[in-house]
C-alpha cells in the first residue's frame, strides 16, 4: 500500500507526519523522501546512507563535423534549447544546445537528417537510499540552480518496491512535482493547519485530489491555534479527520531540534498506527 | 548594416526597451535607411529560452548588430554564435538610438550584463 | 526603484505574514504575490480586482480518432509516456514536446495551448497588487510569476512607485528562480529549526548562484534559541547580515485569522520589530 503525505502549502506538518508514521511502523515501512527541493525527512530519520545513484537528464550533442546548419532541430524544439547560427563571410556558423532548456525528448535527434545529434547525459540531481533501523529509507535530491524536479521524483519513485507499506513525503503546492510524487497512490493524507491561510491551500489540494481520483483525509495539525473554519469545511464536506495534532510549544521544540513526535511523545504513535489500520481497511475495502 | 533595437511600442518614437529576450517589439532598420520593421514579440511572457529564440530570430532575419538594455547570457552565448554584436546600456527613443549607433558613438559589450534565471553552470558560488 | 523579493526555502515559515506587514508599512510601493502555487497574501489584503487575464503557457498534445489509424508511431517516441495504449493522451504526463505530433504520417496529433493559470491587477487598501491563480494540476508557474513581476514592475513605473514588493515562491526550482531573478534584495525568511536552517542554506546558495543579495531574518526565534544562535553563526561566517528576529507571538495567527496584517492588528513588539527589518530592506 502506497500512502502519500501532502499539503496545499508548506510548513504545515507534512514531514511531521510522514515521519511519525514511518517510524511508528518500524520495520513495517519504507519512507520515501519526494520533497527533492526541499528533502527534510533525513533530518528527523537520521538514516546511514548505503547507496547514491545519480539523476541524470538526457540532452542532445551536436556533432558539428556532420551538422550542415539546416536549422531543422532549432525550428522543432519547443523549448528554445537549441539555436542554429548560419555560416557567415569569415565566420563559421554553429549550432548550439541550451542543456538546462532541453526536456530530452529526443525530437531533435531523430528529424536531424545528417545524424549529427547524439545524446549525452547531464547530472540534475541524485537519489540516496539507506535505513534506519528496519525502516527503509530513500530520498532525492535537485541540484542547485535545477528547475526541473520531476525527472528526480520519478528515479525515487523507480527505486521503491511496494511489497511494505510506502509513506511519500510529497512536495507542498498542487503541480506538477506533487504530481510526479503522488501519482499512484492507494491514498493520501492531506496535512493543514487550522488558519486561513491552512484553510485556503487546504481547498486547493483537495481539488488536486479530486482531479487525480486520489482518496484522501486530513491531518489538521496545531489544532486549538487558529480557528474551527477548517474542522467545519472538512465536516460540511464529508472529508475524513483523520487525526489532530494539538499545537503545544514542547512539540514545536522538539521538532526544532531535528526530533519527530513519536520519539519525543510515545503516547502519539498509537494513533499514528490506527490511522494507518483505519487507512488500510478503507483502501482494501 | 542590419541592427535591431529593442523596443517598447512600434513606432521610432518609442522607448527603447530594457530587456532582450523579454522586449516588446524588436525593430529592425538598416544603417542606411531611418525606417524600422517592428516585429511583435510573441515570446516575451515565456517561460525558459527567450533569449536564445530572440537570438535565433536576429540571425533568422540576418541582423548584424543588437541595441538594447540588458542581455542575459544564453541570449548572448547565442548572438556571439552567430557573430552579432551586441550593445547594451541603450536607452532614450529607438529614433536616437539609432542615430547615435549610426554616427559610431555605442561600444558593444564583452560579455553579458545581467543573470538569466537559469544559471549556465551546474556548480554553486561558495 | 527597489524590488524587495521575500523567499524563504521551507514553507509556513512566516514569509508571507511579514510580506503583508511591509504592505502595511511601505509608502509608495505595488506588490505582488509570486507564491502562485499556494497563493495566500490575497487572505490579508483582500483585493478588489480591476483587470485580468488569462495565461497560456506550454501544449498538450491531441489526437483526433478519427484521423487515428492506430500505427503506433507516436507511442514509440514518446519519452514521457503520454501516450497510452488507446491513443488517447494523458494531459498530466504530456511535456509538450510535439515529437508524437511530428512523427504522426495521418497528421492526427495537433498541439493545443495550454491556459494555465489567470493574472489580476487588483486595488488594496495598501495600494496596488499583482496577484495570480494557477490552474490546479498545471505546470510552469515560473511563467506565471514572470507575468506578476513584469505587471508589477510595469506598474510602479507608471505609478512612479519607488518599491516592488515580492513574495516569492517556495523552494528552489524554477518558480522560485524566476521570483528572485532582477531582484535588488532578497529578504530570507527562516525559523529556528534544523528543516529551517536546512532550507535556508539551499535558498541561498540559489540567491548567490543568481548573484541577488541577500538579508536573512529569524522568525519565532524564541522557539529555539540555540538553533537561533547557529544559524547567526552560520550568517557570520557567510556574511549575510540577520536583520532583526521575530519572536513567537499568539497574536501574529490572531491577526490573520482576523484577516488583518500585524501592523494593523497590534502596535505591539512584534510589529515594532517587522518596521526595523523593513527600514533595512529598503534602504
Amino acid at each position: 500500500m502506497i500512502i502519500s503525505v501532502a499539503s496545499g502549502k508548506g510548513g504545515t506538518g507534512k514531514t511531521t507526519v510522514s515521519v511519525s508514521l514511518a517510524l511508528s511502523l518500524k520495520d513495517k515501512a519504507k519512507l520515501i523522501d519526494c520533497d527533492v527541493e526541499e528533502p527534510n525527512a533525513h533530518i528527523f530519520i537520521k538514516p546511514i546512507i548505503t547507496e547514491e545513484y545519480p539523476v541524470c537528464a538526457i540532452v542532445p550533442e551536436i556533432d558539428s563535423g556532420k551538422c550542415k546548419l539546416c536549422g531543422k532541430c532549432g525550428e522543432i524544439c519547443e523549448y528554445n534549447a537549441i539555436a542554429v547560427m548560419p555560416d557567415k563571410p569569415g565566420v563559421k556558423g554553429q549550432t548550439i544546445v541550451f542543456s538546462e532548456l532541453c526536456h530530452g525528448c529526443g525530437a531533435c535527434m531523430y528529424f536531424c537528417p545528417k545524424l549529427a545529434i547524439k545524446e549525452k547525459e547531464r547530472k540534475i540531481g541524485l537519489v540516496q537510499k539507506g535505513y534506519r533501523a528496519g525502516l527503509g529509507f530513500i530520498q532525492g535530491k535537485l541540484n542547485i540552480g535545477e528547475a526541473m524536479s520531476p525527472p528526480v521524483i520519478r528515479e525515487v519513485k523507480k527505486r521503491m518496491s511496494a511489497e511494505t507499506t510506502v509513506i511519500i513525503d510529497a512536495p507542498p503546492g498542487t503541480t506538477c512535482p506533487v504530481i510526479a510524487a503522488i501519482n499512484g497512490s492507494d491514498y493520501c493524507v492531506l496535512v493543514t493547519e487550522p488558519t486561513p491561510f491552512g484553510l485556503n491551500d487546504l481547498v486547493l489540494a483537495t481539488e488536486l485530489l479530486e482531479k487525480m481520483k486520489i482518496p484522501y483525509g486530513v491531518v489538521i495539525n496545531r489544532s486549538g491555534m487558529g480557528d474551527g473554519k477548517t474542522m467545519a469545511y472538512c465536516q460540511k464536506n464529508g472529508i475524513p479527520v483523520l487525526m489532530e495534532i494539538p499545537f503545544r510549544k514542547e512539540i514545536a521544540m522538539s521538532y526544532s531540534r531535528g526530533r519527530s513526535i513519536v520519539e519525543d511523545f510515545p503516547e502519539y504513535e498509537k494513533s499514528f498506527i490506527q490511522m494507518v489500520d483505519n487507512i488500510r481497511v478503507y483502501v482494501e475495502k | 548594416m542590419k541592427i535591431c533595437i529593442t523596443a517598447q511600442g512600434d513606432s521610432l518614437d518609442a522607448l527603447v526597451d530594457p530587456r532582450f529576450g523579454r522586449c516588446k517589439y524588436f525593430a529592425i532598420s538598416d544603417t542606411e535607411s531611418l525606417m524600422a520593421e517592428f516585429i511583435e514579440n510573441k515570446d516575451k511572457d515565456g517561460m525558459g529560452g527567450v533569449g536564445v529564440g530572440a537570438g535565433q530570430l536576429m540571425a533568422d532575419k540576418g541582423v548584424e548588430a543588437v541595441l538594447t538594455g540588458n542581455i542575459g547570457p544564453n541570449a548572448h552565448r547565442t548572438l556571439q554564435a552567430g557573430n552579432i554584436k551586441v550593445i547594451t546600456g541603450v536607452s532614450g527613443k529607438v529614433i536616437d538610438a539609432m542615430n547615435r549607433f549610426a554616427k559610431g558613438e555605442l561600444k558593444s559589450a564583452d560579455g553579458p550584463n545581467v543573470d538569466t534565471h537559469f544559471g549556465e553552470k551546474g556548480e554553486v558560488p561558495k | 526603484m527597489r524590488q524587495i523579493v521575500i523567499i524563504s526555502g521551507k514553507g509556513g515559515t512566516g514569509k508571507t505574514v511579514i510580506t503583508a506587514s511591509f504592505a502595511a508599512i511601505a509608502e509608495s510601493k505595488v506588490m505582488a504575490d509570486c507564491d502562485v502555487d499556494a497563493a495566500d497574501l490575497h487572505l490579508l489584503l483582500t483585493p478588489e480586482i480591476k483587470e485580468k487575464g488569462f495565461l497560456k503557457s506550454g501544449k498538450t498534445a491531441e489526437i483526433d480518432p478519427d484521423k487515428c489509424v492506430k500505427c503506433g508511431k507516436c507511442l514509440e517516441v514518446c519519452r514521457f509516456r503520454a501516450v497510452q495504449s488507446n491513443f488517447v493522451i494523458d494531459p498530466v504526463s504530456c511535456e509538450g514536446c510535439s515529437f508524437c505530433s511530428l512523427v504522426c504520417p495521418e497528421r492526427a496529433i495537433s498541439m493545443r495551448e495550454n491556459v494555465t493559470g489567470e493574472w489580476f491587477v487588483s486595488n488594496t487598501r495598501f495600494g496596488p497588487m499583482v496577484h495570480a491563480k494557477l490552474g490546479i494540476a498545471e505546470e510552469n508557474s515560473g511563467k506565471l510569476v514572470n507575468i506578476v513581476k513584469s505587471k508589477a514592475k510595469e506598474l510602479a513605473q507608471n505609478n512612479g512607485a519607488r518599491f516592488v514588493i515580492v513574495d516569492g515562491a517556495p523552494g528552489i526550482g524554477c518558480p522560485v528562480i524566476a521570483s528572485i531573478s532582477e531582484a535588488d534584495i532578497a529578504l530570507i525568511v527562516t525559523e529556528p529549526t534544523i528543516s529551517g536552517m536546512h532550507d535556508a542554506d539551499r535558498v541561498i546558495k540559489v540567491a548567490r548562484h543568481f548573484s541577488v543579495p541577500i538579508k536573512l531574518t529569524i522568525n519565532k526565534y524564541d522557539l529555539n534559541m540555540d538553533m537561533s544562535d547557529i544559524i547567526e553563526d552560520y550568517c557570520r561566517k557567510n556574511n549575510i547580515d540577520v536583520v532583526g528576529k521575530v519572536p513567537f507571538d499568539e497574536v501574529v495567527v490572531e491577526a490573520m485569522v482576523s484577516g488583518k496584517t500585524i501592523i494593523e492588528y497590534s502596535a505591539g513588539k512584534t510589529a515594532q520589530i517587522i518596521k526595523k527589518i523593513w527600514n533595512s530592506v529598503s534602504s
